[in-house]
């Protein structure tokens, strides 16, 4: 449309965007349950996203990924990253009415690092030397070493000591009935069922449009969706086929999509004679045909990964190629180091052993699942078997990937926004239970991960960062699959619903539904 | 009757704990082992870190027998622990439950009975006529329909496309709101579905053995006797017959005792129903004992009293039984 006059007058709704009101409900579906709503305690993506509507980090990230303040008014990084000093906002209170203060940020740092709080957070904070509360409304942060993930670290949510210092704390009732800071007040939780919680009309940005927020559990995809279109829910994250289905399933919801801070990946065990050599991890890479993957399992709602790193990362390199679909080169290549078909039956092989190998990966993940299958028929072109094992969460966890278990793996990754994977990728980082599960190890990109961590200065980690996208790229200790699409839907009588590099939501507090198109009322 | 009852009790009693201790070895030997409910690793999130500390402070390390002990020591108090997952009392969770569980079951067998009973006797009295074998086909249907794909149809019959009944979940979003009359009326809709499809599915069994009883009891001596006294077929088949037939149905409804509590896992996840199969399934999958360990104790519990309310009631009407013990 252009910015000339339409004859036609306008339908009522544009005058009515620009005046935000209060009022309605805004129901999400969850395919989990939130179980701990304590920033400290949550693991799980269900309580985490409930976690969001009631908690305050000191910082937060934007709608364009940078961080900014949020309880923190303002910051300051001195002596090289050894010491941060937070001055904190003033005007803010708890949900129950006591101020907030430093001493709360303290607090959430000693649990953090107690041994006895069961937080899956504490690695972050374990380079902390000291958090001081210089008063009421400054908070100094000591590290013993420079750590630049440290500011997102302050992400983290803040909880009230005054209602957490008495009483154990893994088992304290506030885990199930939050006391935070956040723009939504805890109203209640029901197992399995749902979370309800109310606009916090103290917030201090000011308080939120919408009334209401309900968290219902539908643990189905499928009964979510059609839920979707009775309009009973607003909000649910689409797979790709749903995304796909008749337009009809959308008259009232508008679709979004955007890449994911994730990605899909084929790891190699390193320890693993098989996988030792990088020609036979090259080979195999470009017999894989990426889009066929992508094409098959996310219907083309993905992106071909060439590294570590997502496109949205400003660590991404975009120089960096992706491993050319080749079968031909790739038999060459096998054949150069050995691996040929001496027996006729269709399976390369040296030295009299066939070269055959198994994946893993986990059940209840269907797309993984299908990734592993169109891989197996990939592989099985160039003479190379592969048997896949699908496996229960729990024991592909601590069976299989803590104890480096595997031959090869499917799995993904959920990024954070900073670009540090040390956990991930540092030579270190192996053994039980650890991330670097492959057995990852050049001491360049060691070095690297390492001087990552110890950098502030945006350029140089950037710099620093594409020159390891680039490396373990090269590398191959994973066949970097790719990046799938976030795909999200929301209820289109939301007004002010915006994209961003961060997605959509991070605006929440702004959202509104306009007086004649409001669907619920609140009950006072 | 006394010495009678003294026996089954402590019989029921060994074979409580023995159940119980299966449960826990079988936990215990499971591949696997503590897990958070989401199946995605996070780069930032060191899961491991806070499962070690989680096994320690739980004692998850001990052995399984000084586990299972204090597990026995805290159940003679009645104490069955807290939920691993979220820390709530294992009674309190399966208390919220098994009131919906059960709600959704005691309907849902009632159904059964008022639709399978009829169905038998039809397909017993018109036995291998167009009858007989549309009852075989429709129960069978009924038996052999996936369940999930079933919901899903009718979901979208009465949910989407005619909009009359509600899709998932107990109760409406604003059920808190709602006067007592209107409560129920809106329980009632989202009971409608989940109870017809458990209904129709479960059809099969006791239909056919309504059948089968009828069938066998129908070529008696006494029936005959009843159609020679000049009976109509009616009265020989209500009064006499079905009696008689009937009696293997009590033994079926000690049998399903067990599903009335159980609960269904896919079930209960496609209609999103807070019920105790879904408590019990998520337990398992994230290995949160105490939970197994309590839904295993309560339903084993339920599941022995009602064998032993069963076995009294035979011993009261059947001197044979009650008899037994005294030769």
């Amino acid at each position: 449309m252009g910015c000339g006059r339409d004859p036609v007058p306008e339908p009522a709704l544009s005058s009515i965007e620009s005046l935000p009101v209060t009022g309605d409900t805004y129901v999400e579906a969850s395919l989990g349950d939130p179980s701990r709503l304590n920033p400290l305690l949550a693991s799980d993506s269900a309580s985490g996203s409930v976690n969001g509507y009631l908690f305050n980090g000191l910082v937060k990230y934007n709608r364009d990924l940078k961080l900014v303040g949020d309880l923190a008014e303002s910051w300051e990084v001195l002596q090289g990253g050894l010491e941060i000093i937070f001055k904190l906002r003033k005007n803010v209170r708890w949900h129950d009415g006591v101020p907030f203060t430093a001493q709360d940020v303290v607090f959430t740092y000693e649990r953090l690092i107690d041994p006895n709080v069961l937080t899956p957070y504490g690695s972050d904070f374990n380079l902390v030397k000291s958090v001081v509360a210089v008063d009421a409304h400054t908070v100094r942060v000591e590290y013993k070493e420079p750590f630049a993930p440290a500011l997102e670290s302050w992400g983290m949510g803040i909880i009230p000591k005054h209602v957490f210092q008495n009483g154990a704390f893994n088992t304290h009732p506030a885990n199930r009935a939050p006391v935070g800071t956040g723009p939504y007040r805890f109203v209640e939780l029901k197992t399995d069922e749902k979370a309800v919680l109310v606009a916090n009309p103290d917030y201090f940005e000011g308080r939120p449009f919408i009334d209401r927020v309900v968290i219902r559990v539908i643990p189905d995809s499928s009964v979510q969706f059609l839920e979707l279109r009775n309009q009973s829910i607003d909000f649910m994250g689409l797979r790709p086929d749903q995304y796909m289905a008749y337009d009809s399933f959308f008259q009232n919801h508008k679709k979004f999509r955007y890449p994911s801070f994730s990605y899909t990946f084929f790891g190699f065990n390193l320890k693993r004679d098989l996988f030792k050599d990088i020609r036979v991890r090259r080979a195999l890479g470009m017999a894989l045909d990426k889009r066929e993957i992508i094409d098959g399992v996310l219907l083309g709602f993905g992106r071909s990964a060439t590294g570590p790193f997502p496109p949205s990362s400003l660590a991404f390199d975009p120089a960096v190629e992706d491993v050319p679909f080749d079968p031909a080169q790739s038999k060459n290549l096998l054949a150069e180091i050995g691996w040929r078909d001496t027996n006729g039956d269709g399976i390369l092989d040296r030295d009299g052993k066939p070269f055959s190998f198994t994946v893993i990966t986990n059940q209840g993940n269907k797309i993984r699942e299908q990734t592993a299958l169109i891989l197996q028929a990939h592989l099985a072109r160039i003479g190379v078997r592969v048997d896949v094992r699908v496996l229960e969460w729990s024991s592909f966890i601590h069976d299989f990937v803590d104890k480096g278990n595997f031959d090869a793996i499917i799995l993904g990754w959920n990024l954070g926004r900073d670009p540090d994977q040390y956990l991930i990728w540092h030579s270190s980082q192996q053994g039980e239970g650890r991330y670097n599960f492959v057995g990852y190890n050049n001491p360049t990109a060691d070095r690297l991960w390492e001087e990552g961590r110890r950098t502030f200065d945006p350029k140089e980690r950037r710099n620093i960062y594409r020159q390891l996208h680039r490396i373990v790229a090269q590398d191959m200790p994973y066949i970097f699959l790719y990046y799938p699409d976030s795909l999200p839907t929301v209820h289109n009588r939301f007004q002010n619903v915006l994209v961003a590099p961060a997605g959509i939501g991070w605006n929440f507090r702004e959202w509104f539904v306009p007086q004649q198109l409001q669907r619920y009322r609140l009950a006072r | 009757m006394t010495a009678y009852l003294l026996r089954r009790l402590s019989l029921t009693l060994v074979t409580l704990v023995g159940i119980t201790l299966m449960t826990f070895l079988v936990m215990r030997l499971a591949p696997g082992g503590l897990t958070a409910g989401a199946t995605d690793l996070s780069a930032r999130v060191s899961a491991h870190e806070q499962r070690k500390k989680f096994v320690a402070l739980y004692d998850l390390d001990k052995p399984w027998y000084v586990q299972y002990g204090s597990w026995l020591k805290r159940l003679s108090r009645l104490d069955f622990g807290r939920s691993f997952k979220d820390d709530r009392p294992v009674i309190e969770k399966i208390g919220e439950r098994l009131p919906n569980t059960l709600l959704l079951n005691v309907l849902s067998l009632g159904l059964i009975f008022v639709v399978a009973v009829p169905l038998g006797i039809l397909a017993a009295v018109k036995q291998n006529t167009f009858w007989d074998r549309a009852v075989s086909v429709f129960v069978f249907v009924g038996f052999s329909v996936p369940t999930f794909w079933l919901a899903l149809m009718l979901m979208i019959l009465f949910g989407v496309r005619l909009a009359w009944l509600p899709l998932s979940g107990l109760h409406a979003l604003n059920a808190d709101e709602l006067s007592f009359v209107s409560y129920w009326m809106d329980t009632g809709k989202h009971l409608l579905l989940p109870v017809f499809i458990s209904a129709f599915t479960g059809l099969a069994g006791l239909s056919r053995f309504v059948r089968n009883g009828l069938l066998e009891v129908i070529r008696q001596d006494y029936i005959r006797t009843a159609r020679a006294k000049g009976l109509s077929e009616s009265r020989v088949i209500g009064r006499h017959a079905l009696r008689n037939a009937l009696i293997p149905v009590i033994t079926i409804l000690g049998l399903s005792l067990p599903d009335l509590i159980g609960g269904g896992f896919i079930f209960e996840t496609i209609f999103a129903f807070p019920g105790m199969g879904r408590l019990g399934f998520d337990a398992i999958m994230a290995r949160d004992f105490p939970v197994v360990m309590g839904v295993g104790t309560i339903a084993a519990v339920l599941t022995l009293a009602g064998n032993l309310v069963a076995d009294l009631a035979y011993a009261v009407v059947d001197p044979r039984i009650r008899l037994a013990g005294k030769r």
